[in-house]
C-alpha cells in the first residue's frame, strides 16, 4: 500500500513548483482539446441552426442521431480513426496517426455532436421567440443563422464549453489515436493512466489535480459570463 | 426603380381564407385597403383578427384566396412589396443588444451604407423620446420602452403600410398615450395604418375606417364615424354594446 498521502505532497509540489514535464504535457493537452473544440465549434454551430431552422426529409432521425452520437464511446471514435490513418487505412498516406492532429481530429469527432445538438436546440428555442419577427424585417436566411447564433451566444457558450470538458477528460481516443509518446503526444490522461500503471502516483495525482482544476476553473468562468450578460441583456 | 413606385398600395384581398387541419379560421374575405388612411380593425376574441393582420403583412399564406399588392395592372416585385411594410406585435422582440443596436440592424438588413446607420438610428431614437437609452440592453427597457423602440424599428424603415397587432394592450395610459403619438407620427408621415385593438376608446381615437370581423368572417367595414354613430349590422351593434358577441 503506497502512502497516499507523501504522493499527494509530492504531487503538490510538483503543480506548485511548474515541473516542466508536467507542464509540456497540460500545454499539449490544452492545444489538441482547444483546437478540437475550436473546430467543432467552427462546424457544430452553423450545423445545429441548419439543423433548427431547415426542413427537410430525414431531419428527424438526423436530429436523433446527433443526440445520440453525444455519448460516442471515445474508444471506439479512436478506434474508428486509428483504422482511417493508419499506413494501411484510406488516409494512411497523410502520416497523421500518432501525431497531435491525429488526436485533435479524433476529439473533434467527440466534441462535434455535442456542439451541434446544444446548438440545434439554442437556435431552436430562439427561431421560436424570434422567427416572426425576424421574417416581418425581412432577414435573410443567412441573416437569421447569424442573429440567432449572436442572440444565443452565452447559452451556446455553455455548449462549446461542455464541449470542451468533454475533451479535455477523455483518454480512450487520445490514447488510440495519439499512442501516448512521451513529449510528442502525451497528455493529461494518458499519462495518469500511464502513471498510474507505472505505480508513478505523484505525478498522476498532480496531473488529476490539474485537471480538475482546469475544468473546474472553466464552469466557474462560464457560469460568471453566463450571469453577468443576463443581468446585462436580459 | 423603387423610387418610381409612390405606394405599394393599394392591398386587395380576393376571397381570402385560412384554414388549419380542415377548421376553418378565417373565410370569404374581400377587402380593399387604401393608401394613408387608418383602418382599425375590430372584432371578439377569436375573430381572426391577428391572422388577417399575419396574412397582409406576409407572414402566413392564406390557404384559399389572393391577395394583390399595388392595384390592378400594376405588378409589384416582391422584394420592394416586402420591404416597403413593417409590423409592430403586441409583444416587441428585441434583440439582445444596446437600443441603438436593435435599430442599427434594421438599417443593415434595409442596405443603408454602414457609415449613416448610427445617424440615422439616433435620429429614430430621438424622434421616439429614446435617444437617453440609446446605450442601453434593449431588453431591460420598461414595456412601453420597448414597444417605443419597436415603433422606431418600423420607423427607418419608411414603410407604406404599418401592421399593429394589440400595440398597447399590456402598457399603461401613458405609454399607451406614446404610442399612440407614433401612430400618428407614422401617419403624417403617409404610411397607411393598419391595427388591431380592444380598446375601443382607441379605435374612436384613432380610426379612419373600421374593419369588423366576427367568427373569421367579415361582418362589416365602414367609416369610423359611420360606424361608432350606428353601426350596420347587428353583431357589431352587439359589440359596440358591450354584449357578448362570439
Amino acid at each position: 500500500m503506497l502512502d497516499l498521502s507523501a504522493a499527494l505532497s509530492t504531487a503538490a509540489a510538483l503543480v506548485i513548483g511548474l515541473d516542466p514535464q508536467m507542464l509540456a504535457i497540460v500545454r499539449l493537452s490544452l492545444l489538441v482539446s482547444g483546437s478540437a473544440v475550436l473546430l467543432a465549434a467552427l462546424i457544430g454551430l452553423p450545423l445545429g441552426a441548419a439543423l433548427a431552422l431547415a426542413a427537410f426529409p430525414g431531419r428527424g432521425v438526423l436530429v436523433v442521431m446527433i443526440n445520440a452520437c453525444m455519448g460516442l464511446p471515445p474508444v471506439v471514435v479512436g478506434l474508428a480513426i486509428y483504422l482511417l490513418l493508419s499506413r494501411a487505412g484510406p488516409l494512411g498516406q497523410f502520416g497523421l496517426l500518432f501525431t497531435p492532429s491525429a488526436m485533435v481530429v479524433a476529439q473533434t469527432i467527440l466534441v462535434l455532436p455535442i456542439v451541434a445538438a446544444l446548438s440545434r436546440q439554442v437556435v431552436a428555442d430562439l427561431w421560436g421567440e424570434y422567427g416572426e419577427q425576424l421574417r416581418s424585417l425581412g432577414a435573410s436566411r443567412p441573416g437569421v443563422v447569424a442573429t440567432l447564433l449572436w442572440d444565443g451566444r452565452f447559452s451556446l457558450l455553455t455548449a462549446i464549453l461542455a464541449g470542451f470538458g468533454r475533451a479535455c477528460a477523455e483518454v480512450g481516443a487520445v490514447m488510440i489515436v495519439g499512442g501516448n509518446i512521451s513529449g510528442v503526444t502525451r497528455t493529461m490522461t494518458t499519462a495518469i493512466a500511464l502513471e498510474t500503471s507505472k505505480g508513478d502516483l505523484p505525478l498522476a495525482l498532480g496531473l488529476g489535480i490539474i485537471l480538475i482544476g482546469l475544468v473546474i476553473a472553466v464552469n466557474a468562468a462560464v457560469f460568471l459570463v453566463g450571469q453577468a450578460a443576463r443581468r446585462r441583456m436580459g | 426603380m423603387m423610387s418610381e413606385i409612390d405606394s405599394i398600395l393599394p392591398l386587395e384581398l380576393d376571397g381570402i381564407g385560412f384554414g388549419v387541419q380542415g377548421r376553418a379560421l378565417l373565410g370569404g374575405i374581400g377587402l380593399r385597403l387604401e393608401a394613408g388612411s387608418r383602418t382599425i380593425v375590430l372584432g371578439p376574441n377569436g375573430a381572426g383578427k391577428s391572422l388577417l393582420l399575419r396574412i397582409c403583412h406576409g407572414l402566413l399564406a392564406p390557404t384559399e384566396g389572393s391577395l394583390r399588392w399595388g392595384g390592378a395592372g400594376r405588378p409589384l416585385p416582391d422584394q420592394v412589396v416586402r420591404r416597403r411594410q413593417a409590423m409592430v406585435f403586441q409583444r416587441p422582440v428585441l434583440l439582445r443588444r444596446s437600443a441603438l443596436a436593435n435599430i442599427r440592424y434594421v438599417l443593415g438588413l434595409i442596405g443603408l451604407p454602414r457609415r449613416q446607420r448610427q445617424t440615422v438610428a439616433m435620429e429614430a431614437l430621438d424622434r421616439f423620446g429614446l435617444a437617453e437609452l440609446a446605450g442601453r440592453p434593449a431588453r431591460v427597457l420598461s414595456g412601453g420602452e420597448q414597444q417605443r423602440l419597436a415603433l422606431a424599428r418600423a420607423w427607418v424603415v419608411e414603410p407604406d403600410v404599418l401592421f399593429l397587432d394589440e400595440p398597447t394592450s399590456s402598457l399603461d395610459p401613458a405609454a399607451t398615450l406614446a404610442v399612440e403619438m407614433a401612430i400618428h407620427e407614422f401617419h403624417a408621415a403617409g404610411a397607411k395604418i393598419v391595427m388591431t385593438t380592444h380598446d375601443l376608446g382607441q379605435a374612436r381615437r384613432l380610426a379612419d375606417e373600421v374593419v369588423f370581423l366576427s367568427r373569421g368572417r367579415l361582418v362589416e367595414v365602414s367609416s369610423a364615424s359611420r360606424f361608432f354613430k350606428g353601426p350596420a349590422t347587428p353583431q357589431a351593434r352587439a359589440f359596440l354594446a358591450g354584449e357578448l358577441v362570439c
